[in-house]
């Protein structure tokens, strides 16, 4: 979708506050809110473009407004119930609905290690033939999705050069809508700055994206 | 600029509050699909996080300790330290650092390190014809593995707007000057690749051990926004 959160290119948004010697966490609720992100994530209910595209559904003024967390707390808010792990109304009561069963969190405190360690890999082991082939010339393809997608609107329509192929990974756009994984090759995109911004950038930089096979046409 | 920030976050969050008072008071008859364009903001976060985590307790969907094991990890365990060791590793074993730049995952697991948003690295060096840095334009994508949760300025609406058209811009704000003749690569992590950027070794650190060279590794040179500075002057070797 074509939302606040694709920044790249933007102007105005003033400059970058560096925080010298910043906690982890600002507020103790802070780490609470990303515990609970991490610890609902092992439900298996959701996936992790699934989580991006919910944040990208805050409208604008809020996302602009809001700190990091609390876009993360209301993200899952609305994955808890539209997944049906908890209903609105035990959200707005902070009560569990009566006579409703007490399930077994899956991640509990001796399973955490392990949940960290091992991670959610995102590349999947299956033979896909990739379309396209270090060296080669590639452009963006002008898309406008109305759902979720991770070709930022300043790539789209822009020529540049395959630099690697990093292997088939679970597609974005359809799986952030449980619409299966579609995996396929992502690659390493060279595109050069003046390419991007015009003559305004130096001649020598460069930006690198990491572009689904679905993201390509051939130049 | 904690203050700045909390002092910002506050006015932000009362603003809010206020403006959204009509939702909250007829938040039982609202219908979910209808409710983007307004959407409920919590006039405070730590009641709200507080009243959610309570929930999601009592129905068994997390388990507390699981959550303090979890935020341990992030604060205590798991942070640019990590990073660093490995930079330090690469910078004085010429041959992990072929590994390093070829096979990014086993060499990060062969000092412990992987796991949660770390599951698939590249390293990209920088030397003295190039520099490189990362950012997320999309989202906040960061490499947690290596350099723990990102700091609030990476996040931030400035930097992931800016990074991409002005990288030499942005470098200036940070402190870094970058000549003509450099030229910058901006990796924006969009997919799952994480990005570590390997800084240059300053010169006058011949001969240190690995954990010395470590101690100079900071995670503004691992994200590309910095340099590792030389160690200062008088400092025995």
């Amino acid at each position: 979708m074509n939302g606040i959160h694709d920044m790249g290119g933007m102007h105005g948004m003033g400059p970058i506050q560096h925080e010298k010697n910043e906690p982890v966490f600002h507020e103790p609720w802070e780490g609470r809110s990303f515990a609970l992100n991490l610890a609902a994530s092992a439900w298996k209910k959701w996936n992790i473009d699934a989580r991006r595209h919910q944040i990208e559904l805050i409208p604008p003024a809020d996302y602009l407004r809001m700190s990091y967390y609390e876009k993360w707390t209301e993200r899952l808010v609305e994955l808890l119930v539209r997944r049906g792990l908890v209903t609105h109304e035990e959200i707005e009561s902070g009560k569990p609905a009566p006579g409703s069963p007490k399930s077994v969190p899956p991640l509990t405190e001796e399973k955490v290690a392990v949940f960290v360690a091992k991670g959610v890999p995102t590349s999947r082991n299956v033979p896909v033939t990739p379309r396209f082939h270090s060296g080669q010339r590639v452009r963006a393809r002008n898309i406008n999705p109305i759902g979720h997608t991770r070709l930022p609107r300043y790539a789209r329509g822009k020529t540049g050069t395959v630099e690697r192929d990093h292997g088939v990974f679970v597609f974005p756009d359809t799986n952030a809508h449980f619409l299966g994984e579609k995996p396929q090759h992502v690659y390493s995109v060279r595109f050069s700055s003046r390419e991007l911004w015009g003559e305004q950038a130096a001649a020598r930089d460069s930006v690198y994206l990491d572009m689904w096979d679905d993201y390509l046409e051939p130049a | 600029m904690t203050t700045k920030r909390r002092d910002f976050l506050a006015g932000a969050v009362s603003a809010a509050g206020a403006a959204m008072t009509p939702d909250l008071s007829h938040a039982h008859g609202h219908s979910h699909e209808h409710d983007h364009d307004h959407q409920v903001v919590p006039s405070d976060p730590t009641l709200r996080v507080k009243a959610l985590e309570s929930l999601l307790v009592e129905k068994g969907l997390v388990d507390r300790a699981a959550l303090d094991a979890l935020v341990d990890t992030y604060e205590h365990k798991i942070g640019p330290r990590n990073g660093a060791r490995v930079v330090a590793r690469a910078w004085a074993d010429p041959a992990y650092k072929q590994r390093l730049l070829t096979d990014a995952d086993a060499a990060i697991a062969e000092l412990g390190y992987g796991g949660q948003q770390g599951e698939h690295m590249l390293v990209v060096e920088n030397t003295p014809q190039v520099h490189n840095m990362v950012v997320c334009t999309l989202c906040s994508c960061y490499p947690w593995a290596v350099l723990g949760l990102p700091p609030v300025w990476y996040k931030s609406a400035p930097y992931r707007s800016r990074a991409v058209i002005d990288p030499r811009g942005v470098l200036r704000e940070f402190g870094l000057e970058m000549p003509e003749d450099v030229e910058v690569r901006v990796w924006d992590s969009t997919a799952e690749l994480r990005y570590l950027v390997l800084p240059e070794r300053p010169a006058g650190t011949e001969h240190w051990s690995e954990e010395r060279l470590a101690e100079l590794v900071t995670r503004d040179a691992m994200v590309g926004v910095a340099k590792v500075a030389p160690p200062a002057k008088g400092v025995p070797a």
